[in-house]
């Protein structure tokens, strides 16, 4: 099996698999409000697991709050931010690229009387200038992506968060960092972001995990109530072994960054260059973008037929994102694809497990699916 | 350019012939606290440290936050280094100000020309710089009295120095300059403050605390470590030592009257506590009390319990309300620990109505039906020891 398809899930290392087992077992499997013994071992595996991943974002472990997913994480910093600071100012900037979990959140709050202002790219690729603009006085939350799910670009996020927090400190800034936490630098502070996203299952963790930062002194108001854990915040039993499992994770990606960093981009560099040498595919994900995400497209030949194509020669790739259910997405054409490509976009997303031979194999399957399936037609 | 933090001494100044010796232990306490955030410069003028970045790297705001647990300095400055040309003044600081003036309306220049070979005067250099940044920032206006945001230009001997936002420090005295003492540090609210406030006034600090184990559980004690390691952010290094209680308690439920049992038992820990004193160099005793709180803190009650005692005991806290602790504990970071529902070991036999005016004639009267000399030996033998560090955080809860 070739998988190339790591912007949707990656495969959950052994360490995060073991950490998770053993959180469920022995004497692991308690629940950490218990006062006796077993809750205190399954507190402290959620606190260490919550110090990991802290460090790793460079803040502090009262700023991380868990969650369900990104898809939750997303969700409450859009409707917190709404419900706090969106008492007064209603007004919404985001990008008009956003993942479903921002975007649908934003279009809720449209419908109950939000201005909501989706940003742009200009000539395929975003500006500062751009979002800054359509920040006001009566904005109360601007919510951008650091790395996009389906091309790859990286937005500028931390100059324009920068801008916006001087000029107008009482607006609430939220990032989803999913594609960029642990492939990219994200550094809780260097993003001046208020709030950022993260999910377990983009980063070697089981589904089912994610995490919200939340700066010190913002105050978002909860949307789950219960018995009062993660400080009150987000009650419900916490899900220790997934918690566990998103921690170790975390502890073993923090190890080689730079080094995965490299090896991807060197991937991410032949696909580009292989791709581009080839007559029919065309690269179109933009310059300076994160390695990890390629979006490509071979013409002529419509995307979901290529995936079941290349899935019977054991390459696991995706038409756009995995989210989208094989809807057709403007994204790529938003960052400057040709619009005539729309249909024939693929996304080849890497982790640092696949290899050169991965990107050989797969140009060896392009080539035969353009032999057989243009000559078919 | 660069920025570098100036941090203003409070009333060591005020020391007279004694001032270095404040001074060198505040730059002592700056330099251990800010070893682990890379290499820094240090210079020592006009009650004021300069700390200077040698490393690009370093994150100035962490360097500010422990900065600002420092106690000894009140005022904390970021300022902006700048090449000492009036060019230099006027044109690169005016994105550095911006943080500080974008959300005010009035403010005022202040210079000091601490290098008169300087060729402006200072009179000169408020006016360039308040007219260029009346210029950059339209909604601004000059108010020389009651100012929004102060800034302040130095002259010094190679740079100069540019700055308008000033932060709170800690306050107090320096770390180790009013002497050790041995703080009775429950999982209360309270103590933790009273650790905090001694520490404050330059008191070294080492804690003590009593458990009874199997009544009270292992998390009750890793409580406790973590308030210690909250206040260490402030009192620096804390040497932890933890008292098996159960014995003597269960002693006298059996020996003593009930209404007193809660009195003799805090006689009993003074004394553990103050025998571990004699052990560790520590002067005195640091308790949370505050007066009237409950019936072991009533007049009465430590009249008794101060009899016990052959060091003085301070009780930082006696004249707070409940709120003013909480507001404390809040501020210092303590008050969420504080609050976590274990038992500790005074709540684990207490008397349904213990006596709020005890007579000392009857305490004493109480306490000698039994012989708790073996007893406290053995506590003592059989306490357990670790150091808190200052800056740590390793007790996971």
């Amino acid at each position: 099996m070739i998988y190339l398809d790591n912007a949707a899930t990656t495969k959950p290392l052994p360490s995060a698999v073991d950490a998770a087992v053993n959180a469920m077992t022995e004497e692991h499997f308690g629940n950490p409000s218990s006062l006796h013994k077993l809750g205190l071992t399954a507190s402290q595996t959620v606190s260490v697991a919550r110090k990991t991943i802290a460090s790793a974002l460079g803040c502090t472990a009262e700023e991380i709050f868990f969650t369900s997913g990104a898809t939750e994480a997303d969700n409450t910093a859009v409707f917190g931010a709404a419900m706090s600071v969106g008492k007064r100012k209603k007004r919404i900037v985001t990008t008009s690229v956003e993942h479903p979990a921002v975007a649908e959140p934003c279009r809720q709050l449209s419908q109950r009387g939000f201005e909501v202002v989706n940003v742009s790219p200009r000539d395929g690729a975003f500006q500062v200038e751009d979002i800054v603009a359509a920040v006001n006085e009566d904005t109360c939350l601007v919510s951008c992506m650091l790395v996009n799910n389906e091309v790859g670009a990286v937005l500028p996020v931390a100059e324009a968060f920068l801008k916006i927090k001087r000029m107008y400190p009482d607006t609430l800034t939220h990032c989803d960092a999913v594609q960029a936490f642990m492939k990219l630098p994200v550094l809780s502070k260097k993003l001046n972001a208020d709030m950022i996203s993260l999910s377990g299952h983009k980063v070697h963790a089981p589904k089912g995990i994610g995490a919200l930062y939340i700066k010190k002194g913002v105050h978002i108001p909860s949307l789950m109530f219960g018995g009062g854990q993660e400080r009150g915040f987000r009650s419900g039993t916490e899900s220790v072994p997934l918690m566990a499992a998103f921690g170790a994770a975390v502890s073993e990606l923090s190890e080689n960054m730079d080094k995965r960093y490299v090896h991807v981009k060197a991937l991410s560099d032949l696909l580009k260059d292989r791709v581009n040498a080839a007559e029919g595919l065309v690269y179109n994900s933009p310059e300076n973008g994160s390695p990890y995400v390629n979006s490509i497209a071979a013409e002529g030949l419509r995307s979901e037929v290529l995936l079941h194509f290349l899935e019977q020669q054991g390459i696991y790739v995706s038409s756009g994102s995995a989210c989208s259910k094989g809807k057709k997405s403007s994204i790529p054409a938003q960052f400057g694809a040709p619009e005539r490509l729309t249909d024939f976009t693929l996304r080849i997303s890497f982790s640092s497990d696949n290899t050169e031979a991965d990107i050989d194999e797969l140009m060896r399957a392009l080539k035969e699916a353009q032999h057989t399936l243009l000559k078919v037609k | 350019m660069k920025e570098i933090i100036l941090c203003k001494f409070g009333e060591i100044a005020l020391k007279g012939l004694n001032k270095s010796t404040f001074e060198s232990v505040l730059v002592k306490n700056v330099r251990r606290r800010l070893k682990k955030l890379g290499e820094f410069d240090y210079h020592r003028a006009q009650s004021t440290l300069y700390v200077y970045p040698l490393d690009e790297d370093i994150d100035m705001d962490e360097v500010m936050d422990a900065l600002k647990h420092v106690f000894g300095i009140v005022k904390l400055c970021r300022a902006l280094e700048v090449a000492k040309t009036m060019d230099s003044v006027l044109n690169d600081t005016m994105d550095y100000l911006a943080d500080a003036l974008n959300g005010v309306k009035t403010f005022k220049v202040e210079a000091k020309r601490a290098d008169k070979q300087f060729p402006v005067k200072s009179p000169e250099i408020c006016a360039e710089l308040g007219g260029k940044i009346l210029e950059h920032f339209p909604h601004l206006t000059v108010d020389v009295r009651q100012p929004d945001v102060t800034v302040t230009v130095e002259i010094r001997e190679k740079y100069a120095f540019v700055n308008a936002l000033r932060e709170d420090g800690a306050g107090g005295l320096p770390i180790g300059t009013s002497g050790r003492g041995m703080l009775l540090l429950s999982g209360g609210i309270d103590s933790p403050v009273a650790g905090y406030m001694m520490a404050k006034r330059g008191v070294q600090i080492q804690a003590i605390h009593f458990e009874a184990p199997p009544y009270t559980s292992e998390r009750a004690r890793l409580k406790v470590e973590k308030l210690a390691e909250e206040i260490a952010l402030y009192c620096g290094d804390i040497a932890f030592h933890c008292v098996p209680f159960t014995d003597i308690q269960v002693a006298i439920r059996d020996n003593c009257p009930e209404e007193l049992f809660t009195i003799i038992m805090r006689r009993l820990m003074m004394e553990i506590a103050q025998r571990i004193c004699d052990i560790e160099n520590c002067s005195c005793l640091i308790t949370g009390e505050s007066m009237g709180q409950v019936a072991s803190q009533t007049m009465g009650a430590i009249v008794c319990t101060d009899a016990a005692c052959r060091m003085p005991v301070f009780r930082p806290c006696i004249g707070l309300d409940k709120s003013e602790i909480v507001t404390t504990a809040r501020n210092i970071g303590t008050f969420d620990t504080s609050i976590l529902p274990y038992e500790d070991c005074c709540t684990v036999f207490t008397p349904k109505h213990p006596k709020t005016r005890p007579t000392l004639e009857d305490v004493e009267k109480g306490q000698s039906r039994f012989d708790f000399e073996p007893m406290i030996k053995e506590a003592i033998e059989k306490r357990s020891f670790r150091l808190i560090r200052c800056g740590e955080s390793t007790v996971e809860l």
